[in-house]
């Protein structure tokens, strides 16, 4: 184990790399991959990274990297590969067959901004975007929880009662190009964490399987069904997966969600991704004011941890939900899925929506104390409230 | 999904095994076929990498499938890049057989081309088969830029007014080991061809004439006789270009009019094909591929 200073990027890169090579006493790892700003370095790392079993295959697309992976994947190896924004979009279709198929693939994403207009700075519409898939979603906060969730996700994915591909989130810049601490795990303790992979139904050549064609409407619906179970049973096996991550190396890789101060708060921020970081912050020194306010973050986004949230939120009246996306139509889909959450459940709970961040936008304690302001002084339920709208008047630094 | 066959891969029984609800007179039917008959007697084997094309219908519903070998069912641009995924962990396992991909024209000549280039461009350790019936026979007969002028489509009601695509030049363009072109009416080259195929290492890309009744609105019966006069007239010459650089006629055509060619197919109106134009293209086509074949002879 080391401690190095680091970018986002390349604690992504380095646990891809070494989760890859854990496969060599299997059937080893490949994968495509495909530069786009800002995870670039992360598949820049992958691909002189030196696999004792493996091949990184440098494709002419998205769309090819993730078909690349999918046929090694499909083939019982180790895959991954890592992307952002257009080029997740670019990747869509196969990205979906990879969820269908039961692939157990890792992608790490870096949240940018889909164009246009063209930018290319924080914004968590891309992964979002394919929240209906059969992947799992999380975000991350930190160069650190990039790298143990990546990890994590290894294991979680190829476990047998999931067997599903895992996107794991980060900000652009605010974390794949900022350098911070970061523990780095040995070759041989990520060997230890993470079994070789097992894939019951890959392709065998001396076996005459069909993976794909075609099903009829109940054989499709069973399918379906099976992802939803499966889906059902991320939340126990995640905890599994997180205790045998402290075991092996005395670190907690966190929870689905996280709380902050939630015990009594009336009034509970929700973020995800470093808007929580900040948020966090801001709620640390409205508490020593004596404020009933808490902080909930979104790790998990799929399967939606509803029951832990409602369960994190049960003395609030008011709720705050923080949205670096917009739904064209709507508003927030963090919004969305958490007042989902409460219906039927809680009525009582005024769950209000804040478009914050936008397309690379800054979230600085400044933003979350109008925030706060904003949810405080509110009796009802408003349409989704637009931050850092420039109105002419001088913005609060 | 998964779909099992009750058998072990014998490519000879059971490449593409009995009770498939294809077409009468499919040519890609018959083209599996040969294949599968060229791997048994080549005692190799192989997995299909099928994209979205009649090729995957072939399979049929869950939980059965028309295939005895492994397969697997990629998006319609896909199976280049699904293969090369395939092929890595065949090879960093040691294991035997060859990773084919099996893809109409649409999935080739147009929405595949990048990623067939691609691989082509690397290299991969692959074989690609175009069954090229000149349409989107899947989805009831639309144009792809490999139909052919004149040729009347549902997209093309009045005819396609551009040529063919020349998907060959562009594969040997990449300077790959082997490309060739098969045709269901001369079997003994088909097969000669597989089996080179199979002993060549690296892009293996293959052009299969494949006749879609359906489609063409030709008569079943005449499907082996359409490709053979296709041979014959010069509209799809029978020859192999080895790395993109050497190259050598399989089948010397006879200058049998391409006129009986069109006039068997309905998908063709008299009044839209320009056949002394066509006759001049098959004479040009012919005299171009020859004198590359004469300056650039394969020794192989």
């Amino acid at each position: 184990m080391s401690v190095q200073v680091i970018t986002g990027n390349h604690a992504a890169g380095y646990a891809l790399s070494v989760a890859g090579e854990a496969n060599r006493t299997a059937r080893g790892v490949a994968c495509g991959i495909y530069p786009i700003t800002p995870q670039t370095e992360i598949v820049e790392y992958v691909a002189k990274f030196p696999f004792s079993k493996g091949r990184v295959v440098p494709v002419e697309s998205e769309h090819s990297a993730m078909a690349v992976s999918m046929g090694a994947s499909a083939s019982g190896a180790r895959a991954f590969t890592a992307s952002s924004a257009n080029g997740l979009a670019y990747m869509a279709e196969n990205i979906m067959v990879a969820g269908y198929y039961r692939l157990p693939i890792v992608m790490v994403a870096v949240n940018r901004t889909l164009g246009p207009p063209w930018n290319i700075w924080a914004d968590q519409g891309d992964t979002l975007m394919l929240r209906d898939f059969a992947w799992l979603q999380f975000y991350c906060e930190n160069n650190q929880e990039v790298l143990d969730t990546t990890l994590l996700a290894f294991r979680l994915a190829e476990d047998q009662r999931i067997l599903m591909p895992v996107l794991v989130c980060m900000d652009a810049f605010i974390i794949s190009h900022t350098q911070t601490e970061t523990t780095l795990p040995e070759q041989t303790e990520v060997d230890r964490y993470l079994p070789d992979l097992d894939l019951p139904h890959r392709m065998r050549y001396d076996e005459a399987r069909t993976l794909g064609g075609l099903a009829w409407p109940h054989e499709g619906l069973s399918q379906r069904l099976e992802i939803d179970e499966a889906m059902k049973r991320v939340p126990n096996v995640y905890q599994e997966c997180r205790e045998s991550f402290t075991e092996t190396f005395g670190r907690d890789p966190g929870d689905v969600i996280q709380t902050f101060a939630t015990d009594d708060a009336e009034i509970v921020l929700v973020a995800s991704g470093t808007m929580a970081t900040t948020a966090r912050e801001v709620v640390r020194q409205r508490r020593e004011a004596g404020e009933k306010v808490g902080l909930v973050k979104l790790k998990m986004f799929r399967p939606f941890p509803e029951a832990a949230l409602r369960e994190a939120c049960q003395s609030a009246t008011h709720m705050a939900v923080l949205d670096r996306n917009y739904a064209a139509g709507t508003g927030g889909i963090f919004w969305q899925d958490t007042r989902a959450a409460f219906h039927g459940h809680r009525d009582d709970v005024l769950i209000q929506n804040y478009l914050t961040g936008l397309c690379g936008g800054d979230v600085t304690p400044a933003v979350i104390d109008d925030i706060l302001a904003d949810i405080t002084s509110r009796s009802a339920l408003g349409d989704p409230v637009w931050m850092g709208i420039d109105t002419g008047e001088e913005t609060k630094q | 999904m998964i779909a099992t066959a009750p058998t072990n891969p014998r490519p000879d029984e059971c490449l593409l095994r009995p009770g498939n609800t294809n077409c009468g007179g499919c040519g890609m039917s018959i083209g599996l076929t040969m294949l599968g008959r060229a791997l048994t007697e080549a005692g190799d084997t192989c997995t299909l990498v099928i994209p979205a094309c009649c090729g995957i219908v072939t399979a049929g519903a869950f939980p059965t499938t028309s295939y005895g070998v492994p397969t697997i069912a990629t998006t319609f641009a896909s199976s280049p890049a699904v293969a090369t995924g395939v092929a890595c962990i065949r090879d960093l396992n040691d294991e035997p057989g060859q990773v084919i991909c099996w893809a109409g024209d649409g999935g080739t000549y147009d929405i595949g081309l990048a990623t067939l280039s691609a691989a082509a461009e690397r290299n991969e350790n692959i074989i690609y088969i175009c069954y090229d019936n000149e349409i989107y026979g899947n989805t009831g007969g639309q144009r792809s830029s490999a139909t052919p002028a004149g040729a009347r489509t549902t997209t093309t009601p009045w005819g396609k007014t551009q040529d063919k695509k020349d998907i060959m030049s562009i594969m040997a363009a990449h300077r790959i080991p082997y490309a060739a072109t098969l045709s269901i009416a001369h079997p003994d080259d088909f097969a000669r061809k597989i089996t080179t195929a199979l002993t060549t290492h690296g892009t293996r890309f293959l052009l299969l004439h494949s006749p879609c009744p359906t489609g063409w609105k030709s008569e079943p019966e005449d499907s082996v006789k359409l490709v053979r006069l296709a041979v014959a007239s010069s509209l799809f010459p029978l020859y192999e270009v080895y790395d993109g650089a050497t190259y050598r006629i399989n089948v010397e055509p006879d200058g049998t009019d391409p006129a009986e060619y069109f006039q068997r197919q309905r998908r063709f109106k008299k009044e839209e094909i320009d056949l002394r134009a066509t006759r001049r293209a098959c004479s040009d086509r012919m005299q171009r591929l020859q004198a590359l074949a004469e300056r650039y002879p394969s020794d192989r």
